[in-house]
């Protein structure tokens, strides 16, 4: 019984997905709208796989994830190298909170004006941005997980003969992962709508070039290719983090294998 | 195993502590909470700072970090590691010291073997009862075969049965691997039950420092006669076997019965809050049941202390005041009594030996 009602729980997303594609294509196709305004769902498709085909969606979703790749793995990897610093020392910390507060709240579009003239319009401008947009948020969670950990799992560690270095690898960084993964899937999904901005404005390919050009055409079409890649991407991102997490955490968190069920 | 030492040990919660710890003896360090037993092992840890001198084996251990001080600590809340399976938990020491894997397999079995938790090796510290957890982190800290124990408060959050067995099993265990050992608890009879010796902290400072008999009968000063709560002592004028591990003694015209099976006993204690006071006459066999008139009644802090005559003898009784309240108790009325036989505990005299049950 439980068995049917998790399957219809489950089932019950798509089938609101279903239902809204289903109006979608009802109102467009009986001109309740406009029809220029809103192509029907099957146009659009059809014309997803027409650029499918010829390469053009291929070849911009392309640079966008060769960009956010690059970016979101060197922004993640100082955010957690620095986060462990500053969370493990308080001199570090002390140091260095001040200025990273004052950086934090700069929204990573508001350097594109900055990094155009610093950086010029080239590949390194997306990437930087895609760097900063991911490095503090992990930053920061990776402090706070750090922070967080009970002093008595240290004393143990110590107490079993465990050096700082050995400490920080076997204890508090495992320990600190959950709040890790937490910064590293927000800001998955976050990278890909920073990266389309960052296109739409300064860089001339990817998909928000892309969208750019669509909308200059008028192609409304093409425009929701893009959003429906980008929708796309930005989950499967965040699902990946989150089945990272599972996979390294959940098998010592009753937590999260609690929530995982709920989900 | 080597002997511990504490000379003027003194920081922001122990004042001037002076404490030796034989070698491969088990000592208790009983005292209220904030009397400063948890800061005082944490100094012999080296975790925390201190002024004074501390000497394992009479070599001085100040400057020598906690994780080198080769002390096995077994915390209040155990800090086990969570994401680290019952099998690694134990074996985190031996990797931290780079044993080669076959040795940290062998060590690992003998430890779980002797815990009796070879079912649990791959499970995860949240999925354990708290039992188990405790034979966990007891295998953990006896993985490097240390040469000190520190346990503190260990029993705290296990219901009475559990406690009971672990107590047994951490003085079999202690015995046997002859391992120097502290154990701190604020639980009197915890303390008697397990202790070699027993030190009793107050505010921060050793008060005494004797074996569980003698710290009874004999308190050093009012704070630790307070503490202890004046135990009833009782001396025997006879005692005679019952079979079944009961043994009948006589008190002065009365017929107690305590839990013993073994030598002559001489002497019995039993704590004033272990003597139940009853204004109805209590049902069943009337077991160490008796009548009594009250001849005081003294209140102290959530406590009342009721000063009982007994056939022309002196017991005192504590209870809870909100109990006192609910009881329509005054002096010179009758009242029933109840020495609660588990409680009572037993004194052969002589080698000053001393059993529980």
């Amino acid at each position: 019984m439980t068995e049917i009602l998790k399957n219809f729980k489950s089932g019950w997303g798509f089938l609101t997905v279903a239902i809204f594609l289903a109006f979608w294509e009802i109102i467009a196709r009986f001109n309740l709208l406009p029809g220029h305004l809103l192509p029907p769902f099957s146009v659009v498709m059809v014309e997803f796989y027409q650029l499918t085909i010829n390469g053009v969606l291929g070849k911009n979703f392309l640079s966008s994830l060769i960009r956010v790749l690059i970016g979101f793995t060197a922004g993640s990897t100082a955010g957690i190298a620095m986060g462990t610093i500053m969370g493990w020392n308080k001199i570090a910390n002390r140091a260095l909170n001040p200025l990273i507060s004052l950086f934090y709240p700069i929204p990573a579009l508001g350097w594109i004006p900055l990094l155009m003239l610093w950086i010029g319009i080239n590949e390194m401008l997306p990437i930087t941005l895609i760097f900063i947009c991911s490095f503090f948020p992990v930053l920061y969670n990776t402090i706070t997980g750090i922070k967080n950990i009970d002093g008595d799992y240290i004393k143990a560690a110590k107490s079993l003969g465990a050096s700082d270095l050995q400490l920080l690898t076997t204890v508090v960084i495992p320990l600190a992962l959950p709040n890790i993964f937490t910064g590293l899937r927000l800001e998955a999904g976050m990278a890909w709508r920073v990266i389309i901005a960052a296109e739409m404005i300064a860089i001339p390919t990817g998909i928000g070039a892309l969208l750019m050009k669509a909308e200059s055409l008028i192609r409304i079409d093409i425009i929701i290719v893009c959003l429906i890649v980008l929708a796309l991407m930005s989950l499967l991102f965040e699902k990946f983090f989150q089945y990272l997490e599972i996979r390294f955490t959940a098998r010592w968190r009753p937590d999260a294998i609690y929530s995982m069920q709920k989900r | 195993m080597p002997s511990i030492v504490c000379r003027n040990v003194k920081n922001y919660a122990c004042n001037c502590t002076n404490l030796q710890v034989k070698d491969g003896e088990l000592l208790v360090l009983l005292g209220p909470n904030g009397s400063g037993k948890t800061t005082l092992l944490n100094a012999i840890a080296g975790f925390t700072e201190y002024r004074g001198s501390i000497q394992f084996d009479g070599r001085p251990i100040d400057h020598i970090p906690p994780n080198e001080r080769g002390v096995g600590y077994l915390f209040q809340n155990l800090a086990l590691f969570p994401h680290l399976d019952v099998a690694a938990n134990i074996a985190y020491s031996l990797k931290i010291k780079h044993w080669p894997q076959d040795k940290i397999r062998a060590r690992v079995s003998e430890l779980v073997n002797m815990m009796n938790i070879q079912h649990l090796v791959s499970r995860y510290p949240a999925f354990l009862s708290g039992g188990e957890k405790q034979r966990v982190a007891l295998a953990r800290a006896l993985a490097l075969s240390p040469r000190i124990l520190l346990l503190d408060e260990p029993l705290s959050s296990l219901d009475a049965q559990t406690a009971k067995y672990l107590r047994t099993e951490i003085k079999q265990i202690q015995r046997r691997l002859g391992i120097t050992t502290i154990y701190v608890t604020h639980d009197l009879m915890e303390a008697v039950n397990i202790a070699d010796r027993l030190a009793i902290i107050l505010e921060g400072r050793i008060e005494q420092v004797d074996d569980p008999e003698t710290l009874l009968f004999y308190p050093h000063n009012q704070k630790v006669s307070d503490f202890i709560g004046a135990p009833n002592i009782l001396d025997c004028d006879y005692c005679k076997n019952t079979g079944q591990g009961v043994m009948e003694v006589g008190w002065r015209g009365l017929k107690i019965y305590v839990p013993h099976d073994g030598n002559v006993v001489h002497k019995i204690a039993i704590l004033p809050r272990h003597v139940y006071v009853s204004e109805d006459k209590p049902r069943g066999p009337g077991v160490n049941s008796f009548v009594a008139r009250i001849q005081d009644i003294v209140p102290r802090i959530d406590t009342i202390r009721i000063q009982l005559d007994i056939n022309g003898n002196s017991l005192l009784a504590e209870i809870p005041s909100h109990i006192f309240g609910e009881m329509n108790l005054e002096k010179g009325k009758e009242v029933y009594i109840i020495l609660r036989m588990k409680r009572i505990r037993v004194f052969e005299n002589g080698n000053g030996s001393y059993i529980s049950k």
